[in-house]
Formats: structure tokens, sequence, C-alpha cells
């Protein structure tokens, strides 16, 4: 997608005096972090599931897909006509996007999920790759197999200059709305008295269930923030990138679960610190080795932390049975 | 609380020589009756069982989660296309020579994952899928021609008879099917086959009984890539041309799911869950593009009702209802 | 590989375990004299299954050193163990539940037979007649274990007394010449560990060396040659059962002594007190 800017820095970049090196070194940066706070957002959603139900949703991904396309058809249809002022239309298409993939998620989890909580690890991987080609192509059937594009209009464009580094209202937005929601999710995890239940129910479902947790609510809940957060990353990045297709879902999802894994699983800042290195991690090597390797590099990222870190920089916090 | 098998499952069993023979005889018949676009359907559905067969292997006989089996079926298809157009080597040949290239990829790629814990070991597998579609794409030093894949004009010759017609085709694949399915009924039956049983079973005791859990996970994973890339020669020369598109880790999912729904290590569960992907599209042309809509929807509903699969081995069902305590 | 004969056939020399900062295995040392029944006894937690797991492979140990015969052990895989000669059982039963019991036995002949992949497929005569050997060695196990009736079984429908006696086959058959049980008579009735008692007799009459852990006194007078006590990593004791049995030091890691007691009851009455407020 964004390999035009990509490889034109890395044809460029070895030729061009230091000082031009170095703006170019940070606008990189400035991608990468902007990349990478998509992928936090949607490594959270993984990372929280899998910390309170051992799952990888494999159908993570195509909520954040869903969610892209849902704020685009908002944006596309309803609010097209309307005459409010861009910002408060673009958070409607937000929210609307956030609800409906909420309500999606818990409807998943209740169908698909819950009745194989017994069940061994793989019927629920099973289960969960189902659900993911299901959405997948239920996507692909409503909306069409071409791309589809966030209209031009829908797009605040302002850019400024920091320091000689060209940097846009998007980049910072992204950023910003990474980190607040990251920051409030960590809050509300450790502060909370429902986020005390979370945790709780995260290291042993039964003994949760016997203080008085209600784990189904929890679980819910979980479902509620998870796919929410995606949605709205999704949002971002049709606003970001301008165009969707149905397949983002997964090769979004496996960076994101690299992500996660990465900053270690069940972790949340580690989502945060996951996702934001990621980001860095994939447009340095298509700035400074290719762009059409760079997917290659991030998977090699993730097969070595499997192999050699798996619990990640900050540490898993998934208890172990032991 | 024995296991029961139903009337009918025990009545075949009971019989199975008679069955297979009959089995055996229809389908030696059967390109003579139906036409030939149908014919090259069950082409297509023989190399899916090849497939099946070969995952199954490493799925179904040890447990390992494996969601990258296209990578191997690429390997060997490419170096079929690279080999034969190159240097002109025979195809007969070609099908071993891929099917150990394949194998060695596989060796050297399990090495250092072989013993990650199942999702973890999905996930990489996933991963290894991509970056070998990937590279494909990128045709590295020219020779994989890149998006466009490469082209294989060379054919089967037997007895001086070409084998191009969907008919020479079908007889081909499915005496490679004949023949697989011989040598793993061997190696179910022998010391390979029980260390696999053990290995799935527990393999903490397994290794503490004198299995070396270690080769037999690498010997299950490298013969499920070698019979992959072998697939993979017979599958280039049918198609005559080959580009990476043929190998997403979408196909790869589907094969896994198809190994899981025929049934964990059940062999005619594999044949008749391939059949079921290939042959059943073909009967409800209408429904072509929600094929893959009721696939994911199958799989979901499969995994709560009926997890054991269409044609369950024995062995699983219990523990797949039960968990594993993984 | 086989063991030379030497009247100490398994060697332990201070040999220490820690689990972050636990000290599981605290400089223990033991010798196993060939031909003999030794037991492993002390309080739960005291180490005891550790040095068995220290022993057949499935931890490696902080300091000291385990040699069999001449063969040192440490770094081995628990695979490899099996093939230089120590089978064992587990304390928590780990059987393959869905196969049959004949199945489960034949396990332990695989390290004694060779046939790989290619050897299976062509069916070659060597791995016939291997084939031949395994299943009548499976066949002698089960019935030295007295549950031949029950082979084709799946593992699974078996009963208590009978899951621990094909776990026992099943290490016999890898031909040991060790065996180490690990409280093989935990939950069996005294009519089964009488059965127990002379069963192990037999196989150490045949030539294998057992070492079990055990908390059943009556099977450890019975049948042991030599007692070793362990009490939080340490060996505390050893000798003959008797010997054992009246040195203070045992007794006191059992029972505890007066003070102890006396202290044990004073906390005892604290708490009560507490949580009556």
């Amino acid at each position: 997608m964004r390999t035009g800017v990509a490889s034109a820095a890395a044809v460029s970049a070895w030729r061009l005096p230091c000082r031009v090196k170095m703006v170019v070194f940070l606008e990189q940066m400035v991608n990468g972090l902007t990349v990478g706070a998509v992928y936090s957002l949607v490594a959270l959603g993984y990372t929280m599931v899998y910390g309170v139900m051992r799952l990888i949703n494999f159908a993570h991904g195509d909520f954040f897909m869903l969610g892209s396309y849902l704020g685009y058809t908002m944006l596309v249809t309803v609010l097209a006509q309307s005459s409010l002022p861009l910002w408060v239309k673009l958070c409607l298409a937000t929210l609307i996007s956030m609800g409906a993939i909420s309500l999606l998620g818990v409807l998943v989890e209740r169908m698909a999920y819950r009745p194989l909580r017994k069940s061994s690890r793989l019927t629920a991987v099973v289960s969960a790759l189902g659900v993911s080609i299901f959405l997948q192509n239920a996507a692909m059937l409503i909306w069409g197999a071409r791309y589809q594009a966030y209209p031009p209009w829908s797009v605040p464009e302002a850019r400024w200059m920091l320091g000689g580094v060209h940097v846009s209202l998007m980049q910072l937005l992204i950023m910003g709305i990474s980190l607040v929601l990251m920051v409030g999710l960590y809050m509300f995890v450790q502060r909370t008295t429902v986020g005390a239940a979370i945790r709780a129910t995260a290291i042993d479902h039964d003994t949760a269930r016997l203080m008085g947790i209600d784990v189904d609510q929890i679980i819910r809940i979980i479902f509620v923030i998870g796919p929410g957060l995606g949605a709205i990353a999704g949002v971002l990045l049709g606003l970001y990138y301008r165009q969707i297709h149905f397949t983002v879902g997964w090769s979004y999802g496996l960076k994101a679960f690299t992500a996660a894994i990465l900053g270690g699983i069940g972790n949340i800042p580690g989502a945060m610190v996951g996702g934001m290195l990621l980001g860095i991690l994939e447009m340095l090597g298509a700035g400074y080795i290719s762009a059409a390797w760079k997917d290659v590099f991030v998977f090699l990222i993730l097969i070595l932390l499997l192999i050699f870190r798996p619990t990640g920089i900050l540490g898993e916090r998934v208890a172990e049975k032991v | 609380m024995r296991l029961e098998l139903s009337k009918q499952a025990s009545f075949i069993r009971a019989h199975s020589a008679w069955f297979i023979g009959a089995l055996a005889i229809a389908a030696v018949a059967l390109p003579f009756f139906i036409s030939d676009y149908w014919t090259d359907v069950c082409v297509f559905w023989g190399i899916n069982v090849l497939l099946g067969l070969s995952l199954n292997i490493i799925v179904g006989e040890v447990g390992l989660f494996n969601m990258g089996q296209m990578a191997f079926f690429a390997i060997g298809a490419y170096t079929t296309a690279i080999l034969s157009e190159r240097f002109g080597i025979n195809l007969w040949l070609l099908i071993p020579i891929s099917g150990l290239i394949a194998a060695a990829a596989g060796y050297v790629l399990t090495g250092p994952i072989i013993h990650l814990r199942g999702d973890y070991l999905l996930m990489v597998t996933i991963g290894l899928n991509e970056m070998i579609r990937i590279t494909l794409i990128n045709n590295p030093f020219g020779l994989t021609g890149g998006p466009n894949g490469l082209i294989v004009l060379d054919q089967f010759r037997i007895f001086g008879h070409v084998i191009q017609r969907p008919a020479d085709f079908y007889y081909l694949v499915w005496a490679a099917v004949a023949l697989l399915l011989f040598c793993l009924g061997r190696l179910q039956r022998s010391r390979v086959g029980r260390a696999w049983n053990y290995v799935r079973e527990d393999p903490i005791a397994a290794e503490a009984t004198g299995v070396n859990t270690r080769w037999a996970k690498t010997l299950a994973f490298t013969l499920g890539a070698g019979i992959a890339g072998a697939a993979g020669t017979i599958f280039a020369a049918k198609m005559m041309v080959i580009s990476p598109d043929s190998f997403t880790f979408m196909e790869s999912v589907i094969l896994f799911c198809i190994v899981i729904l025929g049934g964990m290590g059940s062999i005619p569960g594999v044949i008749l869950a391939s059949g079921a992907m290939m042959v059943l599209p073909e009967l409800l042309r209408n429904f072509a593009q929600y094929r893959m809509l009721l696939f994911g929807l199958a799989m979901a509903v499969m995994m709560i009702f009926r997890p054991q699969g269409l044609w369950p081995s024995q062995r699983w069902m219990t523990r797949l209802k039960e968990g594993d305590g993984e | 590989m086989n063991p030379t004969p030497d009247a100490q056939l398994l060697s332990l020399v201070s040999v220490s375990k820690n689990f972050g900062g636990l000290r599981a295995v605290d400089s223990f040392d033991l010798n196993i004299a060939k031909d003999s029944i030794t037991s492993l006894i002390g309080p739960n937690g005291a180490g005891k299954t550790t040095v068995f797991n220290l022993i057949t492979g499935i931890y490696r140990p902080n300091s000291g050193s385990i040699t069999f015969g001449a063969t040192p052990l440490i770094g081995m895989l628990p695979h490899q163990v099996v093939e230089t000669g120590i089978a064992r059982t587990f304390q928590t039963l780990r059987l393959f539940e869905n196969l049959t019991c004949f199945e489960n036995v034949l396990a332990g002949q695989h390290c004694r037979c060779k046939a790989g992949l290619l050897a299976c497929v062509l069916n070659t005569r060597a791995r016939r007649s291997e084939e031949v050997r395994a299943h009548s060695e499976a066949e002698r196990c089960l019935r030295q274990l007295r549950i031949w009736h029950l082979r084709d079984e799946l593992a699974r429908n078996l009963s208590y007394g009978d899951r621990r006696r094909l776990e026992i086959a099943r290490a016999m058959a890898s031909i040991p010449a060790l065996l180490i049980l690990d409280e093989p008579a935990g939950g069996l009735n005294e009519r089964e560990s009488d059965e127990l008692m002379d069963i192990i007799r037999e196989i150490r009459d045949s030539g294998i060396t057992v070492f079990l852990i055990e908390h059943d006194m009556r099977v450890v007078m019975g049948i042991s040659d030599h007692v070793a006590v362990m009490e939080y990593g340490r060996k505390i004791s050893e000798g003959t059962p008797e010997a054992v049995q009246k040195d203070p030091a045992v007794i006191e890691a059992y029972l505890g002594t007066d003070d102890e007691d006396d202290e044990a009851e004073a906390e005892a009455d604290a708490e009560a007190g507490e949580s009556v407020q």
C-alpha cells in the first residue's frame, strides 16, 4: 500500500547528504509509529482475549476489517448527505461502527466460542477459523471483491513541519487516539473493580466463579472491548490509507498477533510496545532493505520470537497451570 | 464405556475387503461413465486427497498443528517447473526429487519449531507459508517467475502414451492415492505408526517410555512435507502454469480444516471431506459464490456438534470432546 | 548399551536441584546395589519424585553426578535413559488411555527395535522378525503382571489396580536393568498390595534391580533390602528397614518431637482465636 513512499526512500536513502538522511529516517519512524499504533489497537484485542480465555481469536482481524467497512458505509451513505461538520461525522461513523462490531463480537462469542469453552484447544481454533472465513466472505459478498476507498472529503488533511520532518494530522491522530485508548484500558483493568474481576478471570475461571464473579459477563465485556478497539483501528486505517479490502483482516491480524507476542501476550502495555516496535521495524525494513520483502521480515521476527523468546519483551502474563 | 460404532459402520468394518474391492472397481470404471469435465473434477479431488493425507500424517497421527502445508506443495511444484524447464529432467524422476527437496525443507524448517506449543506452532506455520509465498512472488535470482509464475511444458509419458486427457490424469492421480494408502496403512501398523500414536496420546509418557518424541514428530512432519512436494509435481504437470496464487495460506487453512472436518487421523474422512469440498460446489453451481461462506459456517457448526468429524477415527473422539487439558 | 555388572548399579553423588529459590533436592547421595530392592521414603514434599525425575532425565540437576554402571546420565534425554536400561512408572499414572493394553506395553519395546520409515514401508524381513520378538516380549510382560486377559481392553476401561499393573508391564517391556517405581502401591487395598509385593519380588528375582518410592510402610518393610529417607530435599537416614524404623531422625521427620507438637498446638489455638474475632 505505502510501497511507493517506502521504495522511493529505499532508492534515494543511500545517496543523500547526512541531514536529509536524518529527515528520511525520522519520517520513516513517524510512518512506522502510525502503523504501529494501528497494530497496537488490534493487538490489544488479541491480547485481552488470549489473556482471559487462552484462545487465539483468529476472527479478531476480521472484526477490524469489518469495522473499517462499516465506517466506510456510514460515511458514504447516511452521513454523506447531512450537513454536520466533518469531525462530528467521523465520530458518529466511528461510534456506530464500534457499537455494531462490539455487538457482533458478543454474538460470535456466544454462538461459536461459548459452547466450546470446555473442549480442546484444537476445536476452538478451528471454530475461530470458521468464523473468520465466514466473516471475510460475508464482507466480500456484501461490499464486493475489489478495493473500496474512503471518500476523499472524509479525511482531515493538515500537514506540519516539525524540525524539517513532515507530519500529518492523521498520523498524530492515530498515535494520539491509540495512546489514549491504551492508557484508558490499562487504567480500567488495573484500577476498577471490573478490571480486577477481569484479571482474576484471566488467572483461573473456576476460582473467579467461586469468588462470585460472573465469568460469562466478564467474557462478554472482553468481547465488547476487544472488537470495539479493533473497529476504531479499522476506521482509522480506512482514513489513513483510504483503501480497504476484505483481506486486510488476515494480513493485519497476523501482524497484530506478532505485535502481541512481541510485547508479551496477555500484557496490555506489552501490546502497545509490541505494536509500536513492530511498526517501526516494518517500516525500517521496508525503507532500508526492500518494500517487497518487508512482510517476510515481519514473519521472520514472529518466528524467531516464538522460538527464542515466546514470553516477549515485557513478559507473558498468562498464568501457567502447573 | 466402549465407543459404540453405528450398525452401518460395524457392518462396513466387518466386510471391509468386499467394500474396498467394490470401490476399487467403481473407481477404475468411473471415467467411462462421466463427462470429461467431471473427470477433471475428480482429478483435483484426487490431488486434494494426496495433500490431505500428507497433512493427516502431521495433524492426525502426531497431533501437530500445521497450517502451512501449501508451502511444501509449492516447493514441490516450483522445483518441478524449474528443473523441468531449465534442465529437461524427466517428470517421473521429478516426483521423488521434488518430494525429497520438499522433505528436506520440512526437516530444516521444523527443527527449531517442533517443540512449540499448539497454537504458537499454528502461527509459525502460517508465517512460514506466507514467507515462502512472498518469496515466490519476489522472484529471487529470476528463478520463480514472479506473480505470473512458471510454465511446465513437459508431460508424463508412459509406454509411449502421453498423459494429457483428464482421464489419463485421473488414473495417474488415483493410482498415486492407492499407492499412498497402501504405504500409510503399512506405517500405521508398524513401529513408526505406533510411535506416532504414543506421541499423540501423551508425549511425556511416550518420552519416558523410551520413544524418541522429537524423532517421531520430525519424521511425521518431514514425511508429510515430502508427500506434499511429490504431489506438487503432478499438480504442476496438470496445471501447466503454476503461480503463487495457488499456494496462499487460505488454501493451507482450507486443507487443515478439511483434515479436521473429515475426522482427524481418519483416512476415509480425509477422502470424504476432500470430495465434499471439491464435488459439492460443482453440484450446487448456483451457490458457488457462497461456497467459502458455507464452509466457514460448517466449520464453526461442526466443532460444536460433531468435533470428531464426518468419519471419525476412534482414537480422537473422546479426546476432542472432553478436552485434552492442553 | 548394557550396564557393566557392578555391585553399584546406580550412583548419585551430591545431587542438587533448585526450582527458582526452592531447594528441592539438596546434596543427595545414594548408591543402589544390583539385584536389590531399595525404597525411598519420606514425608510429602520431601523431594522423592524430583530425585526420580532427575535420574530419568526429565529434570537436569544443578550440581552433582548420576552414574549408571559406567555411564553418566546427566544431559541425557528421557528416552535415552530408557535405552541405557532404566525404566520408570509415574505416581499419577500416565497410560495411553485410548490404546489397548497390548499397545501400551508394546511402547516399552519401541526402544529395543530399530525398524525405521523405510523398513516399515517395505516390510523387510528384519522388521518382521523384530515385530514377532516385540510382540512375544510384550506378551511375557503382560503375563508376568497377570493382566494378559485384558490385552485387548482400552487402558481407560481398566480398574485402578489393573492400571497400576499395566504401567509396570509397560516399563518392564523395555527390558530394564533398573526398574523405578513411583508409589506403586498408591490406592491399593491390602490384598492388592500383597500381590504387588509378590510381583516386585519376582521382578527382582528375574534379575532386575528395583528402586521405589512408597508411603505404604507395610510394603516398604515387607520387601525392601535397603531404605533411604528424605526430608526437605536431604537424606536424613539410610539402612536396613528395621534400622531406619528406629532412627530418631526419621521418627521426628514423620511424627514431630514433643516440642514441635506443643508449638504446633499453640499456633493452632492462636489461629482459632483470630478467626472467632
